[in-house]
């Protein structure tokens, strides 16, 4: 298929079609709106189900019922509606539920702002909901990967029969960029979706349920989900490297929007003469910890530097996964400021220039 | 038996053969039962999906055999949107109580009945918070006692009890509504007429449709089953009238 110009916002909405999604439940909230606005005209094209909810509360819930149908279902919103979500979000891992949530992160807390930010991060990768859960989650960097991952995660959504989350930000939503849609959507075959409750025709009644009020049997269902966690942390590590050579000193380490923003500095710093490298997760759960170690531990690395749009979140999980190999630096703006290729390149002037030690400082044990 | 060896009582095929955990005097029972019966009537069964609320009937899956969904509080009203919406051709009930449906649950049930979902609810109002142990709900009469208004509720403090089918009357979409009760055996066959005529437009695809049930709570009441249909006859009837408030045949299909 050829290449058409699109927003990002559009673009996911047009991969889940392709995915197969047959239900959309949304409500209005920038900076994603585009998303509901694309579905509206598409949805009835595919015979699919659009539907505008009286808040995010009701749309997690809405997912819910929906998704017990064995439907591929969605939502999209932005980061108050997403915590919004979380209760809902929270009864799908417990019940074992897939579904898609897009979230277009802005900047918080609270009401926030509309412009671009990474601050949902704890929330995406910890679970956001009450319980003990995890959501796969994807971080796209262009707007070709947004309508990538978005096709792939119901498949994963799928296969782990869990909710998976697309984090992208304001900028991903917003920007316009070519995409090339696949002619046709292509994925592994699923097992049959034999838990849905289509009715009891022929078989015992099927029950979709979170609640396990014998402590044993609730212990043993969180047990079932951590072992999906063990395996997507197995099986769906994504990572991407960018001009990580032997000659880096500095390894940054970003995601997203700015991730794409750090290439540019790399690229800029190398036609000066120095070379610096950049991982970039795109699974940020499970988070690619040990790939992140064997290249923040070479020997060569100086300093691991995250990079973020946030007032540093994600640097914890790099800390835990470098631990105390390597000093692990952090640069941020927040509130919906993204930071400049300037700014982060005098950030890693200001780390070469103050020649930072290949030994790591001494850290205070707590 | 009859003489000719013909059967003309036996448990309902939609009820399963088990025993319930419900309080003795408590008319959880009875409502599953009438549920049960229009199902086996209609032929419902195996195309019936329930939606159990937060509450005393959490299990009532334990209870129906027909597939079910459990929601989280208050919030089957949107379980069953997003659910029918995608499975048309599927019964769909959710069964609430009055702490679940008129308190942290309103929003989606009168979003729900605004926009016409074509499902049923049935809604169970005992005046009180049941499961979590006897707690003023929404519906709690006027100095009717519970455990956070030991003083009786002050209506100059909260407010007066709210009347849902009268509310979700003032819309204009929903048009089945009816309030019943199931404390005599007069009022049983009532219940049962409308809990049928609910799922009736429902098969017909004609409106979503919502049955409150006047139920008691011995238990959480502080009364034996005996007082507390005395109670529900003289303080409950009194504040929430029986009776139908809008039909699709008046008042047209949405």
């Amino acid at each position: 298929m050829a290449k058409v110009l699109m927003k990002g916002n559009e673009a996911i909405a047009e991969a889940a079609l392709r995915a197969g999604a047959a239900g959309y439940f949304c409500y209005p909230i920038t900076p994603q709106s585009e998303v509901a606005e694309y579905l509206v005209k598409r949805m009835p094209e595919v015979g699919g189900v659009f539907l505008q909810a009286e808040s995010e509360i009701a749309v997690g819930n809405m997912l819910f019922g929906a998704a017990s149908t064995g439907k591929r279902v969605f939502t999209s919103s932005s980061s108050p509606g997403i915590s919004l979500m979380q209760e809902a979000i929270s009864y799908m891992a417990g019940a074992e539920l897939p579904c898609v949530i897009v979230n277009i992160v802005r900047g918080g807390p609270g009401l926030g702002g509309i412009l671009p930010a990474q601050s949902d991060y704890f929330q995406a990768t910890r679970g956001g909901g009450h319980g003990d859960y995890r959501t796969l989650v994807l971080a796209p960097s262009t707007v070709q990967e947004a309508a990538d991952l978005t096709m792939q995660a119901f498949y994963l959504a799928d296969k782990y029969r869990n909710p998976v989350m697309i984090i992208g930000d304001g900028m991903i939503g917003q920007m316009m960029e070519p995409v090339e849609f696949p002619e046709e959507h292509i994925e592994p075959e699923l097992p049959p979706k034999d838990w849905a409750t289509t009715g009891a025709r022929g078989r015992p009644p099927n029950l979709i349920k979170s609640l396990f009020l014998d402590p044993q049997a609730l212990e043993d269902n969180c047990k079932i989900l951590d072992e999906k966690y063990q395996r997507m942390k197995k099986d769906e590590v994504r990572f991407e490297l960018y001009k990580v050579s032997p000659r880096n000193k500095i390894l940054i380490v970003s995601y997203g929007t700015m991730a794409r923003i750090c290439q540019t500095v790399i690229d800029e710093l190398e036609s000066e003469g120095c070379s610096v490298g950049l991982f970039r997760p795109i699974t940020v759960f499970p988070y690619p910890e040990e790939a992140l170690k064997k290249e923040a531990t070479r020997r060569n690395i100086q300093t691991v530097l995250t990079v973020e749009m946030s007032m540093g979140q994600m640097v914890e999980d790099v800390r835990l996964a470098v631990a105390e190999a390597k000093p692990v630096k952090f640069y941020g703006r927040t509130g919906g400021i993204v930071p400049s290729p300037e700014e982060v390149k005098e950030e890693i002037i200001k780390l070469i220039g103050t020649g930072s030690s290949p030994k790591p400082p001494k850290r205070k044990k707590s | 038996m009859t003489e000719q060896g013909k059967s003309i009582f036996s448990r309902p095929e939609a009820l399963k053969d088990t025993v319930t955990h419900y309080c003795p005097g408590c008319t959880h029972g009875v409502i599953h039962r009438l549920i049960a019966e229009v199902f086996d009537e209609l032929g419902l069964r195996e195309r019936a999906l329930g939606i159990a609320p937060v509450g005393c009937s959490v299990l009532a899956y334990n209870y129906m055999n027909c597939d079910f969904l459990e929601a989280a509080h208050g919030r089957a009203p949107a379980f069953a949107t997003g659910f029918k919406r995608l499975q048309p051709d599927m019964i769909v009930f959710t069964y609430q109580g009055d702490g679940d449906l008129a308190s942290i649950g309103m929003s989606e049930i009168v979003h729900a009945a605004n926009r016409g979902e074509k499902f049923t609810t049935i809604f169970i109002n005992n005046a009180v918070y049941g499961m979590t142990g006897g707690q003023m709900a929404p519906t709690t009469l006027p100095g009717q006692v519970t455990t956070t208004c030991p003083v009786g509720r002050d209506v100059a403090q909260v407010g007066q009890p709210i009347r849902i089918v009268e509310m979700l009357s003032a819309l204009v979409t929903p048009s089945y509504l009816e309030r019943v009760a199931v404390h005599t055996p007069p009022h049983i066959i009532k219940a049962k007429r409308a809990i049928r005529k609910a799922f009736k437009y429902q098969v017909e695809g004609r409106c979503f449709s919502l049955v409150e049930v006047l139920s008691t709570c011995p238990t959480n009441w502080g009364k034996t089953p005996d007082e507390s249909i005395q109670w529900l006859t003289d303080s409950m009837i009194p504040y929430y009238p029986l009776g139908c408030l809008k039909t699709p045949e008046e008042h047209g299909d949405r």
